[in-house]
This record gives structure tokens, sequence and C-alpha cells, in this order.
């Protein structure tokens, strides 16, 4: 108790002494981002056929996968018991968004990213199948569900499907996330939370966020790989990146310039807390380092002329920075919204574990987890044409 | 009923997988999902039955100034008048239903009176607050104070 005194200042409501949402819940809104920003990129090309962007797609779909599958670990070791996540789906809680995200991200999971990825990698699922044996052939096969059709005509069918599930899934990946945004946004007590522009935000943020993850794995990998990279893809990307980063950044500052125009009871106090314990999170790593400096850099690529090895080296560098705002954004936010007091009159602080249930170790073991699987996933269903494969005639 | 199109076989095949998978939920849900569930509200019906037989363990205060008059009539005009035994002494009832052979642990002062009076700047600035370091020189607090009556004066 007199520990916890310490960090504080001013006056707490004894309950708000303590951050109840840990770094935990900090990385899941980042998670659920990367996931549907990621995905979003990848129905671009799919639905509004940016051939450009092509060479991304698979890779952006397989990040995606990796990330979802982890997205909800934070929360299970955050809430403990994970057994009883099951319980979520067996008597459903109509009134809860928490209680029917499951639902979305079942919906997410099973119905639009598994269904999409089975239907774009057939054609290799099958070939696979086809060209090995033991357990690789079984395990093949039995991806392929025992069916090695590969006829022209259905995968034209597989294409069409595969749109359909693409459209349907571009409003799920906004509703993954703008779901978490609607989490924060509805919290009525908390005025750094509660604004309808949350859901927007953070959809936006998520965008911002997925491309750029993309974007770095692309490098990555064609280096990796001794591969070209692409550079109509990369300018491509990276022209989608800013976009996404204006809209992103105008809606924040919306957000922010109606805050202080409105200046409600809340406002000094918010004020002085981003001027004293949020200043280097957020001004300093979120604005300047995190979006200021990327915008400014991806915004010069466009008007000025670099080389490709510059326009490769400005674009992974802005990316990382990128990164580095966005999850300074979902700690400012899910921290920041614990460390004031309801009565604006006192803060506290936030402090970590380190190999506790809810501290850094775990925290960052999530973050690598989504890298292996993505690393897994690789290997069973490489994204790349392999040299000379993509001429191989299905047997009609 | 027209043949199945063969270049749709493998898209029937995971409709058909996707339709087991609900099956098994739905019939996981029988299963899995308590009686009773939903009746009253969002909880087991039975949990009310189940939490009623449950062993008492607060006699409640009226139990204890059958016994205890004294303590009682010692604590009248205080400002502790108020407090339930029970908040201080932990839950009794099977003392007061058999005192002879359950004879209740005498709380610990010291450690009972900073849970309600530590100096904290969270609790309301009328509530009696003590700093420990400059008050009561490390000792019991109850060699000073009755804690059935604790006002020194
Ligand atoms: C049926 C009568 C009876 C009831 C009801 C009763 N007590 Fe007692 N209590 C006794 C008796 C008798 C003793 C003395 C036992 C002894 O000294 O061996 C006693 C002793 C105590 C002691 C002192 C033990 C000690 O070490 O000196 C405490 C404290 C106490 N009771 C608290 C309570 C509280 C609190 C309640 C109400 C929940 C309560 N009692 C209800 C009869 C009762
Ligand atoms: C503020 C906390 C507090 C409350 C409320 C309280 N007690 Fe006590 N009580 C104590 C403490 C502390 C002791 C031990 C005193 C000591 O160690 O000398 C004690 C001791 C006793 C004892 C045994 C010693 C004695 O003084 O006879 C009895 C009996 C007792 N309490 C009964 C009661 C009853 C009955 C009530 C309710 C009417 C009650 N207490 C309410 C704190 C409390
Ligand atoms: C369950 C919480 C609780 C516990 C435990 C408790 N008290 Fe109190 N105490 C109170 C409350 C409530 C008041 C009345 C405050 C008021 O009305 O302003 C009070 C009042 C007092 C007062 C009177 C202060 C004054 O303004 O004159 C003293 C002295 C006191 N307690 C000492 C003690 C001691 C010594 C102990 C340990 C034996 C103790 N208290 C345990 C809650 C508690
Ligand atoms: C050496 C004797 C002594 C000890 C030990 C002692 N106190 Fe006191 N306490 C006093 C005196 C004397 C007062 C002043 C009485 C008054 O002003 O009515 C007092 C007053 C208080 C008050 C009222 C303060 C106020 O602001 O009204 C509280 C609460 C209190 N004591 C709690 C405790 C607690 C808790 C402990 C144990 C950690 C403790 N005391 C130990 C002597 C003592």
């Amino acid at each position: 108790m007199e520990a916890i005194l310490h960090g504080v200042q001013g006056y707490m409501y004894p309950n708000e002494l303590e951050l109840q949402w840990s770094i935990l819940i900090v990385l899941y809104p980042f998670i659920t981002g990367l996931v549907a920003g990621a995905f979003i990129l990848a129905s671009l090309e799919r639905v509004f056929k940016v051939e450009a962007v092509k060479p991304t797609y698979r890779l952006a779909l397989l990040t995606a996968l990796a990330f979802l599958i982890v997205a909800p670990l934070p929360l299970q070791m955050h809430l403990g018991h994970p057994e009883r996540a099951f319980e979520m789906f067996l008597t459903p809680h109509t009134t809860s968004a928490m209680a029917m995200f499951g639902f979305v991200y079942l919906w997410y999971l099973m119905a639009v990213l598994v269904v999409e990825i089975w239907l774009e990698y057939r054609k290799d699922i099958v070939l696979a199948w086809r060209g090995s044996r033991g357990a690789r052939r079984l395990f093949y096969g039995i991806l392929a569900l025992g069916s090695d059709n590969i006829s022209p005509r259905a995968l034209a069918i597989d294409e069409k499907v595969g749109k359909a599930v693409t459209i349907v899934g571009i409003p799920s990946a906004f509703l993954l996330h703008g779901y978490v945004g609607f989490i924060f946004g509805s919290v009525k007590a908390n005025p750094w939370w509660s604004s309808p522009l949350m859901p927007v935000v953070f959809l936006f943020s998520a965008m911002v966020s997925g491309i750029a993850l993309v974007l770095l794995m692309y490098v990555f990998f064609s280096w990796l790989r001794r591969t070209a990279v692409d550079m109509l893809c990369l300018d491509t990307v990276a022209k989608y990146l800013l976009y996404a980063f204006l809209i992103d950044f105008s809606l924040e500052m919306l957000d922010l310039v109606h805050r202080i125009y409105e200046a409600d009871e809340s406002f000094r106090a918010l004020d002085f807390m981003v001027h004293t314990r949020l200043y280097v999170s957020q001004i300093v790593i979120q604005i300047y380092i995190g979006t200021l400096v990327p915008l400014g850099l991806l915004a010069l690529t466009q008007f000025a002329r670099f080389g490709e090895k510059a326009r490769k080296g400005i674009y992974t560098f802005a990316a990382c920075l990128t990164l580095v705002g966005i999850f300074a954004m979902r700690w400012n936010v899910v921290i920041g919204g614990q460390l004031f007091s309801k009565s604006f009159l006192g803060y506290t602080t936030y402090k970590m574990g380190f190999a506790t249930r809810e501290g850094l170790l775990p925290a960052i073991v999530l973050m690598i987890l989504p890298f292996v699987l993505l690393w897994g996933l690789l290997k069973l269903l490489p994204p790349w044409e392999k040299e000379g494969a993509a001429e191989v005639q299905p047997l009609a | 009923m027209p043949a199945l199109d063969k270049d749709k076989r493998h898209l029937y095949r995971l409709a058909v997988l996707f339709a087991a998978g609900i099956l098994a939920f739905l019939g996981l849900r029988a299963v899995m999902v308590p009686k009773g569930f939903g009746r009253y509200g969002f909880f087991r019906a039975g949990a009310l039955t189940d939490i009623r037989s449950l062993p008492i363990s607060y006699a409640g205060r009226a139990a204890c100034a059958d016994c205890h008059s004294d303590i009682v009539d010692m604590r009248k005009g205080s400002l502790h008048a108020q407090i339930g035994c029970e908040a201080c002494h932990g839950p009794l009832e099977a003392h007061a239903a058999a005192p002879d052979t359950t004879k209740p642990r005498l709380p610990n002062g010291r450690a009972l009176c900073l849970g309600c009076h530590l100096e904290n700047v969270a609790k309301p600035a009328s509530f009696p607050q003590v700093d420990p370091k400059e008050h009561g020189d490390a000792g019991p607090c109850t060699s000073c104070h009755n804690p059935h009556h604790p006002e020194i004066s």
C-alpha cells in the first residue's frame, strides 16, 4: 500500500491507485490492429484489382492469420482461466460488447480469413499433395479436403467465391478493429476514452499499422530470400500507407482540436497529464517520432525523386517508426486512460512487472509468437511463386 | 435432384465441414450449458439453492449482544459503536453456536486498526487517520486505545 502511494500525486480514489489494464491490454488492440490492417491491404488487391500490390497479397493474408491467432492470448493472460473463454460462446450475452466480440473473432477467423487463404492456396495445396509423400502427403491431402480438382473452371469458381469472401471480409475486418475502439469509446465514465470518434480512429490506425507491417515483412523476406523487391509494389504500398496515415492523423487531430475547443471539466486534468506523465510517450514518441517524421518522410518520397535504394530505406525506416508510433498510441490510450483520477485531482503511475503474469516478459513473448507462427505458416504455405512452377499445367 | 457440379465439389466439402462444426458446437452446447441457465437471469437457477445451503459463517451483531452485553455497553457512545463486531473479529458463527468449544482468536490490534486508520490522501479528510511512524511509539494500539471505545478522554 505504502509502495503504491509513492507513485501517487494529488488525490486518487482508492480503486484507481493501481492500474487494472496492463501492458497486455495495450498489446491486444495493437495486435488486432495489425490483423485488420494487413487484411484490408490484401483486400485492396482482390476487390479493387490493384495489381501492383499483388506480391504482398499472400504474405498479408498469412501475416493477418498469424497475428489473429495470437490476438486473444493477451486477453486470456490478463483475465486468467483461459478455459472459461469457451463459455462465452455457450451462453452468449447479447448486451455485452465484449462477449459478442467472441463471435466476431470466430467469424472473422473461420469464415473469412481461413476460407480466403484456403481458396487462394488450393492450387498450391493440391500440387504439394501430389508432389509429396508420407506425412506431408497426408497433411496436404487433408488440407485439400481430399479433392484434387484444380481444373481451370474449378479455379475460376474459387476465384469468384474468394472475391465474395473478401467483400464480406472487409466489413468484418472493420468490425474487428472498430470494436476495440468501440469498447474504449463507450466507457462513459472515462473522458480520455469516451468519444464516438474512437472506433474510427482505431480503425484507421489499424490500417496504418497493418500496412506498415506488411511493407516491412515484404522487404524483410525479399532480403532474406535474396530476391529483388518489386519497386512498383513497394511504392504503391508506401503510397497507401501515406494516405491511410494522413486520414488517421487528421482524425486524431480532429479529436484533439475538438477536446481543446470543448474544454469540458476533464480538460485541465487531461491536459496536465499529457504535458507531464504522458509527455514522452504521447508528444515525443507518438506524435513527433511516430507520426510526423514518418509522414514527412513518406510525403517527401512523393515529391522528391529518390533512387530505388534510398526509397527502400526511407520506406523501411518510416514503417518502423510508424509501428512504434501506433504502439505508443495504444499505450497512451490504455495506460493514459488509467493514470488520472476520475476526480480530476490526482495522478498515479503504472508499475509494470517483469516476469509476472501481466508483466513485460509475457508481453515480449506474445509479441514474438506471431512471428514464429508466421514462419511456420510460410513453411507450410509458401506465398512466393516458385521459379518455373507458375507454368505447371493442372491436370484437367 | 441434379448431379452435384464436380468443379464445386471441394466447396461442398468445405460447407459440410462447417455444418459439422456448427452441429458439433450445438451438441456441445446442449451438454455443457448447465440446467436451468437463464430461468431467472444470466445465471444457473440451481445456484440459488446451492448458495442457500452453504454453511453460515457470520452470526450478526445481535447474536453477540446476547452473551457479551458488557462489550455492547462499553461501546455505547463511542465512535466505534456502529462497527459490526465481526468486522474486527471475523466470522464467528461457529463460536456463537458453541462458545465453549470454539474460542475466537483475538485480533492483532495494530494491523487491524491500521487497516482502517492508516493515513491516505484518498480518504475523506474528516476520517480520523494516523501515520504509524509518528503516532503510537510503534507499540500495539490497544495499549492506549480500548478497541471498543477508542476515544481517549
Ligand atoms: C452463546 C453465548 C455467546 C455468543 C452468542 C457469543 N459469544 Fe463470545 N464468548 C462466549 C463465552 C462464554 C466466551 C468465553 C469463553 C472462554 O473464555 O472460554 C466468549 C468469548 C469471546 C471472546 C474472547 C475470547 C478471549 O480470548 O478472551 C471474543 C472475542 C468473543 N467471544 C467474541 C464474540 C463475538 C464477536 C460474538 C458475536 C458473533 C460472540 N462472541 C458471540 C459466549 C458467546
Ligand atoms: C474496532 C474493532 C472491534 C470491534 C468493532 C469489536 N471488537 Fe472486540 N476486540 C477488538 C480487539 C482489537 C480486541 C482485543 C483487545 C486486546 O487485545 O486487548 C477485542 C477483544 C474482545 C473481547 C475479549 C476481550 C475483552 O475485552 O473482553 C471480546 C469478548 C470482544 N472483543 C467482543 C466484542 C463484541 C461482542 C463486539 C461487538 C459488540 C466487538 N468485540 C467489537 C476489536 C473490536
Ligand atoms: C472497520 C474499520 C475500523 C477499524 C478496524 C478500526 N476503526 Fe477506529 N474508527 C472507525 C470509524 C468508522 C470511526 C469513526 C469515524 C468518524 O465517525 O468520524 C473510528 C473512530 C476511531 C477513533 C476516534 C477518533 C476521534 O475522532 O476521536 C479512534 C481513536 C479509533 N477509531 C481508534 C481505533 C483503534 C485503536 C483501532 C484498532 C483497535 C481501530 N480504531 C480500528 C473505523 C475503524
Ligand atoms: C502511546 C499511546 C497511544 C498509542 C500506542 C496509540 N495511540 Fe492513537 N492516540 C493517542 C492519543 C493520546 C490520541 C489523542 C486523543 C485525542 O485527541 O482525543 C490518539 C488519537 C488517535 C486517533 C484519532 C486521531 C484524530 O485525528 O482524531 C486515532 C485514529 C488513533 N489514535 C489511532 C491509533 C492507532 C491506529 C494506533 C496504533 C497504530 C494508535 N492510535 C496507537 C495515543 C496512542
